[in-house]
């Protein structure tokens, strides 16, 4: 890790070395059925951190991940910044020479944290998701608008990108009137049952 | 030739000029666009993240309704709304438990058969450059252009391509043809950071500045895209971008003594396509451009 904090890219300074907990030798099988992804195949060749245009943004990188979930540790794990700097660019599974496929298991671990709604470093990045998919269940269409407003509320993020409205309005990429779709209606009720599906899981 | 449009959320806001300049390049060679009736959400990077069924059930609605409509292929002009399409049908063909649910979900039927395509795709592959080299009435001669494809049109291979994934080639093949030059460059398939924009600002901004100054020391001019949300974080931050540039990376890094990049208008490949063609700047939305593409215009207009 010091060779990457040691850049001057990284933003994000190394957290205090401590004890891992062994405590959960289920969160390896958890993570592997939830994403399909054959986890406990990873021998370390670090091909995807190489690869990972965040990576030195993060303050674990998805190889480190990769060994931590197969060693169990899943507070370091869930509460870590990097499931959260994940841009879902794929370059990781891309490359993966094990065929393990990185980006589907970064989307579980962050639906885990989610789920487990304790210490989310960065809790920017579940407002957002929570904010888009809210516009999307009620109009069936993004209004991005409402969206903004709402992510500013949840997040408290309020004064980042305000500067920019002006502009946005300027060149009209930004509308105060909702896009609806006509199918409305049927996406509240796929939302609904997506999220009976999930807890089957 | 004749496909149902799936234009998604961003070509309906901030990608208005995508939209557009997309309809109108389609017009011109004779490509005919029926939108997918009431189409909805694609569900993005947020349900993905979120929901696994749920990402895999709102593409599927939307293919339903395109079937339903009588269509085999579904076109789209968002890389985003494109890799989410096809990664749905990947796993409903692929995972019967995944179409099951999907079924259980939609409470309809979806077998993944309707195809879906990207509008790179259709114009290289279906149409192919050859015809459109014969269609450019206003060349764009000497103009450095550097193609960028970003991730979600080269992500996974076996879900999405349509070109090599790590070296594509289509878009340089199309800035060619339309008189220009096709710059090579090292960060064709590099991220911008996508969705990032909203919750990670600085990291986008970084990331852009890496692709913005790179594009400038291989000589390019201008950047073209095929994705609404590389065009967004590249244009449009593109002021913010170059500030932070010069903070993050210092002179003593890679990046040295280029701190100062200069304004790059970064264009969608429909609007680039389209001014050679012989299309006015008003019918492709340059207005909604942050960095101006108005000498671009004037140059294809003129004749350099």
């Amino acid at each position: 890790m010091n060779a990457v904090n040691s850049t001057p890219v990284g933003t994000v300074s190394p957290k205090p070395s401590r004890q891992i907990e062994w405590a959960d030798p289920a969160f390896l099988r958890e993570v592997e059925r939830r994403s399909g992804a054959p986890v406990s195949a990873c021998f370390q060749c670090h091909k995807c951190s190489s690869g990972c245009p965040v990576g030195p943004e993060m303050d674990l990188l998805s190889s480190q991940i990769m060994r931590l979930i197969n060693l169990g540790a899943k507070d370091e794990v869930l509460e870590s910044e990097a499931i959260w700097s994940c841009a879902s660019c794929e370059a990781c599974t891309a490359r993966c020479p094990m065929g393990i496929d990185i980006a589907a298991v970064m989307d579980t671990l962050r639906m885990m944290a989610v789920e487990r709604k304790a210490a989310i470093a960065d809790t920017r990045g579940s407002s957002f998701n929570r904010a888009f998919l809210t516009s999307v269940r009620w109009h069936g269409r993004v209004f991005e608008a409402g969206m903004m407003a709402l992510y500013k509320l949840i997040s408290r993020d309020f004064f980042s990108d305000m500067e920019k409205l002006p502009k946005m309005l300027a060149k009209r990429k930004l509308s105060f009137l909702p896009h609806f779709s006509r199918s409305a209606r049927q996406v509240r009720k796929a939302f609904r049952r997506a999220e009976e599906e999930e807890k089957k899981r | 030739m004749k496909y149902a449009f799936y234009p998604g959320c961003s070509l309906e806001s901030t990608a208005w000029d995508f939209d557009k300049s997309t309809r109108a390049l389609c017009k011109a060679l004779n490509i005919e666009l029926i939108d997918v009736p009431d189409w909805v959400c694609c569900g993005s990077t947020p349900a993905h993240s979120s929901n696994a069924s749920l990402a895999v059930a709102l593409p599927v609605i939307n293919l339903q309704k395109a079937q339903a409509a009588g269509f085999s292929e579904v076109l789209t002009a968002c890389a985003s709304c494109y890799a989410r399409l096809r990664t749905a049908n990947y796993k409903v063909n692929n995972d019967p438990a995944e179409r099951e649910r999907a079924q259980r979900i939609t409470e309809k039927p979806y077998d993944g058969s309707v195809k879906v395509r990207h509008i790179l795709d259709v114009l290289v592959n279906d149409l192919g450059v050859r015809e459109i080299r014969k269609r450019v009435q206003a060349p764009l001669k000497g103009l450095r252009v550097a193609s960028y494809y970003g991730c979600l049109l080269s992500r996974p291979s076996e879900v999405v391509a349509f070109d090599d994934s790590e070296h594509p080639t289509c878009m340089d093949d199309l800035v060619k043809a339309a008189g220009a030059q096709a710059v090579d460059w090292p960060f064709k398939t590099e991220c911008c950071g996508a969705s990032l924009s909203i919750s990670k600002t600085g990291v986008v901004n970084r990331l852009g500045y890496r692709l913005l100054s790179m594009a400038h020391r291989a000589g390019a001019e201008c950047i073209v895209v095929a994705c609404p949300l590389c065009q967004l974080n590249l244009d449009f931050r593109q002021p913010e971008a170059k500030k932070q540039g010069k903070v993050s990376f210092p002179s003593s890094t890679w990046e040295r003594g280029d701190s100062d990049v200069p304004d790059i208008p970064v264009v969608y490949i429909t609007q680039l396509l389209g001014l050679a063609l012989g299309l006015k700047p008003d019918a492709l939305g340059l207005d909604a451009l942050t960095i101006s593409a108005d000498a671009i215009a004037t140059a294809a207009a003129g004749g350099r």
